[in-house]
Order: structure tokens, then sequence, then C-alpha cells
């Protein structure tokens, strides 16, 4: 037992230094991807909703290839392809080649992933809001991009907030496979602790245990937001 | 006396112009681009085709997709039955088989399945010589049985909450009329609840099976030679990113399959609940 807490402990000889960089990579890298995908998949969701049939189907083709490809698939399209489309392009234009990020790689295909999904909670929350909102709105003079700040989003929040949560811990989950393209997260860490000490079975335990947290976190934070977004509902 | 109408002099009304909004040319702009992207993937693999590449790696794929297909398959079903004594804890009135099933699912719910992958996988190799000992080793030092095991374990994991929560979405009223013919318990399940049940189930089991072809790429990396594992290799030879492309597209069009027949099954199924 003492040889496994001196594992764990922070410094040279212990590896709690390494799982806790690993732990912010981690959250940091999910807390990066989240506004950009909540504002794509917010603005499929709005393409979605349309009266113009060709901007509907250009969003939903976007959500089935999205919500299709396994999210490994997906991430090694953007990692590779993206670091041969951008070589291609720098080396045209400054005569020498370009070093992918794997963070930036893993954020856009996180936020791919993310987005699409998203777009479908957007969408049945939009299907919650009734017409008389809109036209409510737009018979107190409102403009249409007001209407949609100030009238329709406050109650999209409330009505997406219970699927964006699950999404939420979906991100926290599949960020850990970006630890396969190099970024050194929690699992990446892990990774190489359990080379270093061969005893695998007890890091990859820690590991789930310091997701299992995360996620525990997780959901006193979102239930602190849906009772934020809740407030205007009043004591049922 | 018969009227006939007068043969109308009106011309009809003129169709009506669509305008041009700026919804319409966004989505027309969006449409060309995913036009031009699909075009140029095409063309790239029309352009691309090297017969002595799809000689050398052809063959890898097609029993890539067929591990891949076995691989879900297999966990699938496992997970169907780790499930259901897991979804009797999770409606269990006693708090301690309760618990049990609650963590259970919570474990495998709230890790990322690579994670969990590795556990098993490089967790068994520090049990070796237990492992051994008592003749499971030939089992955990192969990958694939490794990916399976997790898989089925996860799965079931999922499963099981959908299971649960399609029963108790069932009215209790259904079982007070169930006890009241003086039906046992075993018949009120298996002829009035879980018919019942099963139905809300199908979209959510439909949704669960997708997510399980896509997890399953997950396996590649703990060296299962599936779809993604003999995309991988072969993409580490060539380094020509037309495999990967070649990928997606046996992935997207597997799901886009699977989803189809999934909802055709629902509506054959879910028959009689349509006026």
């Amino acid at each position: 037992m003492a040889n496994y807490m001196e594992l764990l402990s922070f410094g040279d000889t212990g590896w709690g230094d390494e799982l806790a960089r690993g732990v912010l990579v981690t959250v940091t890298l999910a807390l990066a991807t989240l506004p950009l995908g909540l504002l794509i998949g917010f603005l499929i969701a709005v393409a979605k909703n349309s009266s113009e049939p060709l901007l509907r189907n250009a969003a939903h083709v976007y959500t089935t290839i999205f919500r299709g490809l396994p999210e490994l698939l997906t991430l090694f399209l953007i990692y590779y392809g993206g670091q041969m489309a951008m070589s291609a392009l720098w080396r045209l234009l400054f005569g020498h080649a370009f070093e992918v990020n794997s963070y930036v790689a893993g954020m856009i295909a996180l936020a791919l992933v993310f987005s699409s999904y998203a777009s479908e909670v957007f969408l049945s929350a939009f299907r919650g809001i009734t017409l008389g909102q809109y036209e409510g709105a737009y018979a107190l003079g409102l403009s249409r991009p007001r209407t949609m700040l100030l009238v329709i989003l406050p109650q999209l929040i409330r009505l997406a907030l219970p699927g964006l949560s699950n999404l939420w811990l979906n991100l926290l989950k599949d960020t850990s496979l970006v630890s396969v393209i190099g970024l050194t997260d929690l699992l990446r860490n892990t990774n190489i602790a359990v080379g270093v000490t061969k005893q695998a079975f007890f890091f990859f335990f820690v590991a789930c245990s310091l997701y299992l947290v995360m996620s525990i976190i997780s959901s006193f934070g979102l239930r602190r937001v849906s009772v934020w977004a809740e407030r205007g509902e009043g004591r049922r | 006396m018969v009227y006939v109408d007068a043969p109308s002099t009106e011309r009809p009304p003129a169709a009506v112009r669509r305008r041009w909004t700026g919804a319409r040319a966004a989505g027309l702009m969006l449409m060309v681009l995913w036009a031009l992207l699909g075009l140029s993937i095409i063309y790239m693999l029309v352009m691309g085709y090297d017969p002595e590449k799809v000689a050398k790696y052809g063959p890898r794929i097609l029993s890539g997709i067929w591990v891949t297909l076995h691989l879900v398959a297999l966990s699938l079903l496992l997970g169907v039955l780790i499930s259901i004594p897991v979804a009797a804890g999770r409606l269990s009135h006693n708090p301690i088989i309760g618990g049990i099933a609650f963590g259970y699912s919570y474990f495998f719910r709230g890790t990322p399945l690579l994670a969990q992958t590795f556990l098993v996988y490089y967790g068994a190799g520090q049990f070796t010589a237990e492992l051994k000992a008592i003749g499971l080793w030939v089992f955990f030092k192969d990958a694939y049985f490794c990916a399976v095991l997790t898989f089925s374990l996860n799965t079931a994991a999922y499963q099981a909450e959908i299971l649960a929560g399609a029963i108790r979405s069932v009215p209790s009223g259904q079982w007070q009329a169930a006890d009241s013919l003086g039906l046992r318990h075993v018949v009120t399940m298996g002829k009035i609840i879980l018919p019942q049940a099963l139905i809300t189930a199908l979209r959510p089991y439909g949704n669960e099976v997708i997510l399980m072809i896509k997890a399953s790429a997950i396996a590649s990396i703990i060296t299962v030679l599936d779809l993604m594992g003999q995309t991988r290799y072969a993409f580490s030879k060539s380094y020509d990113l037309q495999i990967y492309i070649w990928a997606a597209v046996i992935y997207l069009v597997t799901v886009e399959v699977l989803r189809r027949l999934w909802d055709l099954m629902e509506r054959r199924l879910t028959r009689h609940l349509r006026r």
C-alpha cells in the first residue's frame, strides 16, 4: 500500500504530478472544445430549423457525416488530412512544411463530433418552443436577431440543458482519444507511467477513477447550471 | 337540364416565385461546398486508384470489415446477456443489489472506453502469473478477446440502463391488472411488461448498436486488426490518405444502412400503434 502511495506522490519518484498535468490537459481541451462545439451546433440547428430546404439539407449532410464516423477516424482524418493539406498549402505559400498541432487537431475533431450531436439537441429544443413566442416578439416590434437573443435563446438553453449535459460528459470521455495522436492528456501520461513502472492495472484504474471524479464534479456543476436555467420556472 | 361549367377564361394563378433570401443563398453556397467536397473526394479516389495498392491492402481491409462486424456482434450479444442481471439489479428494491448495479453502470458509463480497454488488456499483464495459474492467460493475452470482454461489459452497462428505463416506463396499471388476473410475476414480466417495454427500448437499442460500431474502432489501438486497425496499418505503410477516406466511406455506409434498416424494423414492429 505504501508502495502505491509512493507511486502516486508528487515529485521525482511519484507520478502524481504527471497525472495531475494530464488531468489539466484533458479538462482544458474539453473546456476549449465546448464553446466551439456549442456555437457550431447552434448554427447547424438554426439551419436545420430553417424554412429553406437547401439550407436544411446542407445541415443534415453535416450531421450524417460526423455522427456516422467513429470519433477516432474523424480525429485521424483531421490530424493526418489537416497535416497534408496544410503542408501543401504552406509549401506553396512559404516554401516550408507545416506542423499541425495535435491539441488543435483534437479540438477541431472533438468540436465536429460534439456539434453534430448538439445540433440535434438544439433542434428538439427549438421544437419545444411554441410559435406564439416568435409571434409575440414580432408583435412587440423586436427584430429577428433580437427575438432570437432575448426571447428564444433563454428558453432554448433551459430546454437543451439535459441533452447538452450528457454531451458534455461524452466530450470529457472522448478527449481520451487524443492520447493516440500524442497529446499528453491524462491517458497518455498514464501510459507513460505504466511503461516505466509496469503497474498497468493500478495506473489505469487510477486513470479511470480520475475520469469518474471529473464526471462526478461535472454532474454537480451541471446541476447548479440547471437550477440557474430554471430559476424563472417558479417552485412546483 | 345539365349545367355545364363555362370554360374559365382566367389563367391559373402564376406559380409563386421563391424569393432569394439570405438563407437560400447560404443554403445554396453550403450545398455547393458539400458537392465540391464530395466531388473532390471522388476525384481523389478515382485518380488515385492504384491496382497495386488495392491488391495489397484490399483483402486486408475486407478482413478488417469482417473482424469489426463479428467483434461488434459478439460484444452486443454478450452485452445483452450481462445487461439482464444488471437491469434486474437496477430495478431491485434491495439497496445493496441496487447499489452494486448502479456502481457497475456508473463506472462503465462514466469512464472512457479507451481507458477501460487499456485497464483490461494491459492491466491483465500485471497479473500474468496469477492468470496463468488459473488458465485464463490464453484468453487475456489475446487483444481480440480483451476487446470483446471490455466492449461487452461496457455495452451491458448502457443496455441495462435502456432496459431498466423501458421497464420503468410501463405504467404500473399493467402490473396491477396482471396481478388481479392472478398471473405469476414471471408470466407478467414475459407476456405483458417486456413486450411493451421492448417497443420503447427499440430506438435506444438501435442507437447503441450504432455507437458500438463506432466505438469498435478503439480496438485498433490495442492491436486488434479490425477495419480501423487494417486502415491504420495500411496508412502507416503507404502514407496514403485515401485509405482513411475509404474507411470513412465504409463506416458511413454501414452506419447509414443499419440506421435505415432499424427504422424499417421499428415501423414494422410498431404498426399496431399507428393510427
